[in-house]
């Protein structure tokens, strides 16, 4: 069954088009991700199905619920987590978890073994005001509360932003589990090398989305073949690869140069240009790319 | 109800756990009522005035221990000369010397008539001209006093002034009223205001809007707190200005505290409209402070008579709330007055009420915004 | 590197706010013209070590020199540094020459002198036609790329940079990695901390902090091969995690 279905979404603020005809479906039970930078219409796309923005366009239904007409059924079914986690700072995480539990209409006692091994990480602390919590803590306190009515789908945006990786490796263990208690979530995200974690992933630049599919798909559509060339020296490397003839594109990445070639150039024409430009020892090795790798391409295309 | 109730209860627990707000909820309202109890004042208590007496007669010492026994001077310098007149002023302690002529006795049953100097300091001509005032009100006193003993055969027509309502023209009966007005429409307006557009700034309101709750039980459990606190709030003024300015309630305290509560209401749903209408809390206070306190501060009344300033300000003030309320409170505390005499005033507040609720209830939405606009 | 120089030197620094240790006996040193990564979780202590490097605190204990400076004299600290972070960016209602302006005269520069750099910098980083443009008009990602300009216009000897691609595109990002190595290049020692663990290892050294405490200190290649990980990500999930989780 579909659990969201968006249709030709356009939203503008003022001028500025800040979603620019999407379409896509979400399947119940799905770990859904937007993947894409900031500005790129990740909040503005989630306020739309949270039923908080009218588009100016289109059309989005959740559970076969439209988001404008049929507002008030959806907002007993929708777990939302703002961009900012949306907590009352001078309240306790008890507090504010009780006052969440008590506004949908149910207590912590009933729905606590959804939420028991993400609140349990926080329980030592319930009597700590949610402002003096670390960024870890309070995402796990923001989606306890965006769970705590058992919602039918999560709408997460941009829960990783800002939390460390130790809390966002934790946060999608956490989101995988829910997955396997029936609950479709979306998820919004600027970090690329999360994108496998989800099931289906939406990149999206400028208000367009550049693709959907699994992640695995993506990662194959890669139109050239991507190598990645070391060199200690990655600034003479980086320097020295704008020169080299038959060189496509060449993006720096962690410890290596992900470069694509004219299909008339070899690997160890590259190798020897770059030998021959001062760089002994550099190697060069073909690799599966990755989800950034596509972004970066389907950028470029759209530009 | 239960989510009603829990709401109503963060509510306070924000209240309680931001000194800020407490210091503005209740150290404001005191300190104003002080302030303004004390330090502002406009009646005279214990002036220092000097006393050059010519005479030594006894209508000179009869006056000069009148003056002093009033609670309105001090005599702090007996002069001897004319020449004294200057220096005393110089030193800046006295607010006036009265001079009494040379034998002033003998020249009012002689001729009927006296002439006392009374040479105020003009440098503050508040103080200056309700020093001349209270001085000419004891004479005027002994002298009417005086012509009827004197022809106490022959009908004379004294004129005798009284001030009503306030027989000592005591400004805090003008201040209470005053401060009650001030400090409702500050905390109802600004703090639910601020209140509101917080939870904006934070984020928290997207998933009050997201969740079952309805935008007018969201609304009613922001304002609930502030309706109750403002409540405590009269009672706290009307407790002090009564223990410290021994300030009655001479009319029905119920009426009372029934027009405050719409008063109240009315400062809500002001506060409701500008929170419907920011995005910042700093848009809120400076909207809060510019649209309603000043001018509820100078144009309602309170501390400039209306009836002194240009027409067109006049105007201006009718569409000012604390204007009515002024009214209604000062003809409620001190004239005694009953609802037949202010229901006019209560008229234009309802409707103002009424028109506020309607406006924010319009502007604030069950979303966050539209596209395309 | 034949002549190496330090231009950090910390030892057994420590800072205690009451009862808690933010930072517990910091012992490293940066080099010129290196590129040092600084990542840590969330209340690891990050934050309160880059305050006290840039002046802005001063340590509990310890010794700690900045470019040739001791801790005792921040405000020289503060005149051979620069910085930037994600949240302390341009002026919005200032145009692009507005805001590098304000910034020279800040550092003491004469106008001639910031006058003729500016079109200097404003060329090389092909932004010449945005110089009467205002900060606020433009798009995030050039905005940081000047903002980081901006930190480096008075050529200080180190620059701090706090999360400075936070939220940009990808195609942004490698553009400032780019203009990081530049400046590195120059001789601009540059100390950047992120969240994103694939920019540890643009880095030539990287110090992991957790609780306080330096727990790895090396470059990416030698750590991934002492904790034997594929990237920096799984090496710090390994020992960055927090044995009990603080505030």
């Amino acid at each position: 069954m579909t659990a969201v279905e968006a249709l030709n979404i356009t939203h503008r603020y003022g001028r500025v088009t800040a979603i620019d005809d999407i379409s896509f479906n979400v399947n119940e039970g799905e770990l859904f991700g937007f993947i894409g930078p900031d500005g790129a219409g990740k909040t503005t796309l989630f306020r739309i199905a949270a039923t908080l923005f009218i588009p100016a366009g289109g059309r989005m239904t959740l559970f076969g619920l439209n988001t404008v007409s049929r507002y008030r059924e959806l907002r007993n079914h929708i777990g939302y987590m703002p961009g900012r986690f949306s907590l009352y700072q001078n309240l306790t995480v008890e507090e504010n978890l009780n006052f969440y539990a008590t506004i949908f209409g149910t207590t912590i006692k009933e729905n606590y073994h959804l939420i028991e091994p993400i609140y349990k990480r926080i329980e030592p602390f319930r009597k700590r005001q949610a402002g003096r919590l670390s960024g870890g803590m309070k995402q796990k306190l923001a989606l306890s509360c965006a769970l705590i009515h058992k919602p039918r789908i999560l709408i997460l945006d941009e829960p990783t932003t800002g939390v460390d990786a130790v809390s966002r490796t934790e946060f999608w263990e956490m989101l995988a589990r829910l997955k396997s208690e029936g609950i479709t979530i979306i998820v919004s995200t600027p970090y690329m090398d999360e994108a496998p974690r989800c099931d289906r992933i939406a990149l999206i630049q400028n208000g367009k989305l550049l693709d959907i599919d699994t992640p695995g798909n993506i990662r194959q559509s890669c139109s050239h073949r991507i190598f990645a060339v070391r060199h200690q020296k990655k600034y003479e490397l980086l320097l020295a690869l704008k020169s080299v003839p038959g060189v496509l594109s060449r993006e720096p990445f962690g410890d290596a140069m992900h470069v694509s070639l004219h299909p008339d150039t070899t690997l160890e024409q590259l190798v020897r240009e770059l030998e021959a430009k001062g760089l002994a020892g550099v190697t060069a090795t073909e690799i599966v790319p990755g989800i950034e790798d596509i972004f970066l391409e389907l950028m470029k295309r759209e530009a | 109800m239960k989510r009603f109730m829990a709401f109503v209860k963060k509510e306070f627990l924000h209240i309680f756990r931001d000194y800020r707000t407490l210091i503005i909820l209740f150290g404001i309202p005191a300190a104003q009522i002080l302030i303004f109890g004390y330090a502002v004042r406009t009646d005279l208590k214990n002036a220092s005035i000097a006393v050059l007496d010519n005479a030594h007669d006894d209508v000179s010492n009869d006056l000069t221990l009148k003056l002093e026994a009033s609670d309105f001077f001090t005599i702090s310098n007996h002069l001897s000369s004319y020449d004294e007149i200057d220096a005393t002023f110089k030193q800046g302690k006295i607010k006036a010397v009265v001079i009494f002529p040379e034998k002033m006795a003998s020249a009012l049953t002689r001729e009927g008539s006296a002439t006392v100097g009374i040479i105020a300091d003009g440098s503050e001509p508040n103080t200056a001209s309700l020093v001349t005032g209270y001085t000419t009100g004891i004479l005027n006193d002994y002298s009417s006093a005086l012509t009827q003993q004197l022809t106490a055969s022959l009908p004379v027509i004294n004129p005798e002034v009284r001030m009503y309502f306030n027989p000592n023209l005591e400004s805090h009966f003008m201040f209470v009223p005053g401060v009650i007005t001030l400090i409702l429409i500050l905390i109802s307006a600004l703090m639910t205001s601020v209140a509101i557009v917080r939870e904006k700034e934070f984020g928290t309101m997207e998933v009050l809007l997201v969740s079952p709750l309805r935008p007018w039980q969201i609304i009613i459990g922001k304002v609930a707190p502030y309706f109750f606190l403002s409540l405590v709030n009269v009672i706290v003024i009307l407790l002090m200005a009564w223990y410290v300015f021994g300030l009655p309630v001479r009319g029905s305290i119920a009426l009372l505290i029934a027009e405050c509560m719409l008063y109240i209401l009315l400062g809500l749903s002001i506060g409701i409209l500008v929170s419907a209408s920011v995005d910042k809390m700093e848009n809120a206070i400076f909207i809060s402070f510019m649209a309603l306190m000043l001018p509820s501060l100078l144009l309602s009344g309170f501390i400039f008579p209306i009836e002194n300033m240009p027409k067109i300000y006049d105007y201006v003030s009718m569409v000012l709330p604390p204007r009515w309320f002024v009214e209604i409170i000062r003809a409620i505390m001190i004239k005694g007055a009953g609802f037949a005499y202010i229901w006019k005033e209560t008229l234009i507040l309802l409707i103002m009420t009424l028109f506020f609720i309607g406006l924010s209830a319009g502007k604030f939405k069950i979303r966050l915004g539209e596209g395309g606009k | 590197m034949t002549e190496i120089k330090k231009v950090i030197e910390v030892e057994g620094l420590v800072k205690r706010f009451g009862s808690f240790v933010a930072n517990d006996h910091l012992t490293f040193d940066v080099y010129k013209g290196e590129i040092f990564g600084f990542l840590g979780a969330n209340g690891a202590g990050k934050t309160t070590a880059i305050r006290i490097l840039c002046g802005l605190s001063h340590p509990t204990s310890g010794k700690m020199t900045v470019a040739g400076i001791d801790a005792g004299r921040p405000e020289e600290i503060k005149k051979r540094i620069g910085y930037m972070s994600q949240r302390f960016s341009l002026y919005d209602d200032l145009t692009v020459n507005e805001n590098i302006e304000l910034y020279g005269g800040i550092y003491g520069m004469t106008m001639k002198e910031i006058r003729q750099r500016r079109e200097e910098l404003l060329t090389r980083l092909s932004f010449s036609q945005y110089g009467e443009m205002l900060i606020g008009s433009l798009p995030l990602g050039l905005k940081q790329k000047l903002a980081f300009a901006v930190a480096v216009f008075h050529d200080p000897e180190i620059v701090f940079l706090d999360e400075p691609t936070s939220g940009v595109d990808p195609i942004t990002r490698r553009q400032f990695w780019e203009m990081i190595y530049e400046t590195a290049s120059r001789g601009i020692t540059v100390f950047v901390t992120t969240h994103y663990m694939d920019e540890a290892e643009y880095c030539d050294r990287v110090t992991i902090m957790s609780e306080g405490r330096i727990v790895a200190l090396d470059s990416p290649a030698a750590l991934r091969g002492r904790y034997n990980t594929a990237t920096i990500e799984e090496l710090f999930v390994k020992i960055a995690r927090p044995k009990t989780e603080t505030a």
